[in-house]
């Protein structure tokens, strides 16, 4: 039986409504649902607006106050006498970021065989550690900055700290996962041939994990040269430092000049990172680290 | 017999062949193994100078660190427990108010920074940006909103709108902007060509194509990002306070800066248990978008 567009009828849709009307419109219960949603989310909205004070004529002054600092006041960039120590400034947050990451890897490796459901036979341990990890993750690493900024004292080791206690949290959880999806057989195979639980790991574990986690451990660098930058605002070490000085004080052009060098730094070290990503995980299976883990 | 023979020699040859090809292959992996532990302690080494890394701080830091922490809790005992809690969350009405709007300025910064990053994408997308010139250039503003974090954009904001988390939430906003334009541009790239076809062949414009061809391939993965976004956006507005741009980072720093440090633990268990709630949910309502998704096809 063919069917011909033209000769359709108001009348044949209106039957083939009547027989299949899920297929015209969703449920009466279902449009209800659907249109409270976006109702009170809209709602919700407006409230919002009005209560940060969107809805005022202030917000209007600040617009333009806004648009007449980017056009007028943060460019041109200035300040470029000053560009030597902002660099080094800039490589001191790489670095923050650097020791930072590899602090958190080397304390999360062991500790994500523990998290891990394969590895551990003692429930409470293996839940208590992942749990432990995600407490870790939980806090910022500007709390933590803080709370190392107090106890450390100003300067850049507070940053590293910071970084290394928020990755060891994320790593476990990386690593961990990365260690439950494992191929058994491997180990099994090790079991066989009479290795004992060190062997175990270091043939039959580490080569399936290993390019993963490396894989993983440079994202989080990347990602942490971000975070890095950002520190300093509490004392932390690094450029943001320099930048929040800057910003407090009005120079804004000099801060847009930081700001350049900043988002120079980040490219580069992107663009690095993932050339050796690339280099060392070779066509091994890629896989990009969970993004619940990672803040962008 | 002679076939034996030189069946065993060809044998015994690619044996040696093997072992020496292996010794070289070995000699290889040494070698940059060698080179790539070189090059990563320079590194290490490298970073520690920059960076002033130093054992002795570290060494005497750390169990300040602990006592910190410890300070963080006021003593506590069994039998007055009720009363000794109510004194240490004695301004809990303030800190729950701070908190409503973090959870607020949050929400806001998701939703705008979700309308407009969405818009923007249909530009940053190369299969639907009409010239290759607004593509680039929305990329690049795209990647300036989401590389300057938000607590610098903050700083900005409050030399224009003042201290106060209306400050806050436009940082919050910028940055949204530039995760959710390049997230969901992603996603725009990703569709089937088929419905834009189909659109475009019964005449429709720009605006038709997108919202009957390309919005229902992608709204499951959209709704995803944004409870994604939502999650991260309650860790930044928790943060923002720092510099003064409103929500609960605002108490937990004066509190960390005037040494109350009972305050201190009391915010910081509320930011965490808050943290840790928004998690879970986020985590569960992403995966019934994602369930809906797989409906779909």
């Amino acid at each position: 039986m063919t069917v011909r567009l033209d000769r359709i009828t108001a009348a044949d849709i209106a039957a083939e409504r009547e027989r299949f009307p899920r297929m015209f419109a969703a449920a009466a219960a279902e449009r209800v649902r659907v249109w409270l949603m976006w109702g009170s989310g809209t709602a919700l909205t407006v409230y919002c607006l009005y209560r940060f004070g969107f809805l005022s004529q202030d917000f209007l002054h600040g617009v333009a106050k806004f648009a007449a600092i980017v056009v007028a006041q943060l460019f041109p960039p200035k300040g470029f006498e000053h560009l030597p120590l902002f660099m080094t400034v800039m490589g001191e947050t790489i670095a923050m970021a650097f020791l930072g990451t590899l602090l958190g890897a080397a304390l999360a490796f062991p500790l994500s065989f523990f998290a891990s459901k394969n590895m551990t036979r003692s429930r409470p341990l293996q839940f208590g550690t992942r749990r432990f990890a995600d407490l870790l993750r939980s806090f910022d690493y500007l709390i933590w900055a803080l709370i190392f900024v107090r106890a450390i004292g100003l300067g850049p080791l507070a940053g590293i700290m910071a970084i290394a206690i928020v990755e060891t949290g994320t790593f476990i959880k990386l690593y961990s996962e990365a260690i439950e999806n494992l191929d058994r057989k491997q180990i099994d195979g090790i079991n066989a041939a009479g290795g004992n639980g060190l062997q175990r790991i270091r043939f039959g574990v580490l080569p399936q994990v290993l390019p993963m986690m490396l894989s993983n451990t440079l994202y989080m660098f990347e990602h942490n040269v971000r975070s890095a930058a950002i520190l300093g605002i509490v004392g932390a070490g690094g450029i943001g430092f320099l930048l929040a000085d800057r910003l407090r004080a009005y120079e804004l052009q000099e801060a847009c000049l930081i700001i350049i060098v900043l988002i120079l730094a980040v490219y580069a070290i992107d663009y690095l990172s993932k050339i050796l990503r690339e280099r060392l995980i070779g066509d091994q299976r890629r896989r990009e680290p969970v993004d619940d883990a990672v803040q962008v | 017999m002679t076939a034996t023979t030189t069946g065993s020699a060809q044998r015994r040859g690619s044996a040696a062949r093997f072992a020496s090809e292996y010794a070289a292959y070995r000699r290889q992996k040494k070698i940059y193994a060698f080179l790539f532990g070189t090059a990563f302690f320079v590194c290490v080494v490298a970073a520690g100078i920059t960076a002033k890394f130093d054992l002795v701080t570290l060494a005497q830091g750390l169990p300040r660190t602990t006592d910190f922490l410890v300070k963080l809790v006021p003593p506590i005992a069994l039998g007055t427990f009720a009363h000794d809690v109510a004194e240490w969350y004695w301004d809990l009405g303030k800190w729950l108010d701070s908190l409503l709007n973090t959870l607020l300025m949050a929400y806001l910064a998701t939703v705008l920074g979700t309308a407009l990053g969405g818009f923007l994408s249909f530009f940053a997308a190369r299969n639907l940006a009409r010239h290759y010139l607004i593509y680039w250039v929305m990329r690049r503003l795209l990647e300036i909103a989401r590389t300057v974090p938000d607590i610098v954009w903050a700083l900005l904001f409050i030399i224009a709108f003042g201290i106060g988390p209306l400050a806050g939430v436009l940082a919050i906003t910028v940055h949204t902007i530039g995760a959710q334009g390049k997230l969901f541009a992603e996603v725009n790239e990703n569709i089937s060509t088929l419905p834009l076809d189909g659109i475009r062949a019964a005449g429709g414009n720009w605006f038709q194509e997108i919202r009957f061809a390309v919005l229902p391939q992608v709204i499951p993965n959209y709704m995803s990002y944004t409870f994604w976004r939502l999650e991260l956006n309650v860790r930044s507005a928790t943060i923002v306070g720092f510099v003064g741009a409103g929500g609960i980072g605002h108490d937990l720093f004066t509190s960390i800066q005037l040494l109350y440090f009972a305050d201190a633990g009391a915010i910081l268990l509320i930011v965490v248990a808050t943290i840790m709630l928004i998690d879970m949910l986020s985590e569960k309502f992403r995966h019934s978008a994602i369930g809906k998704a797989s409906f779909a096809h």
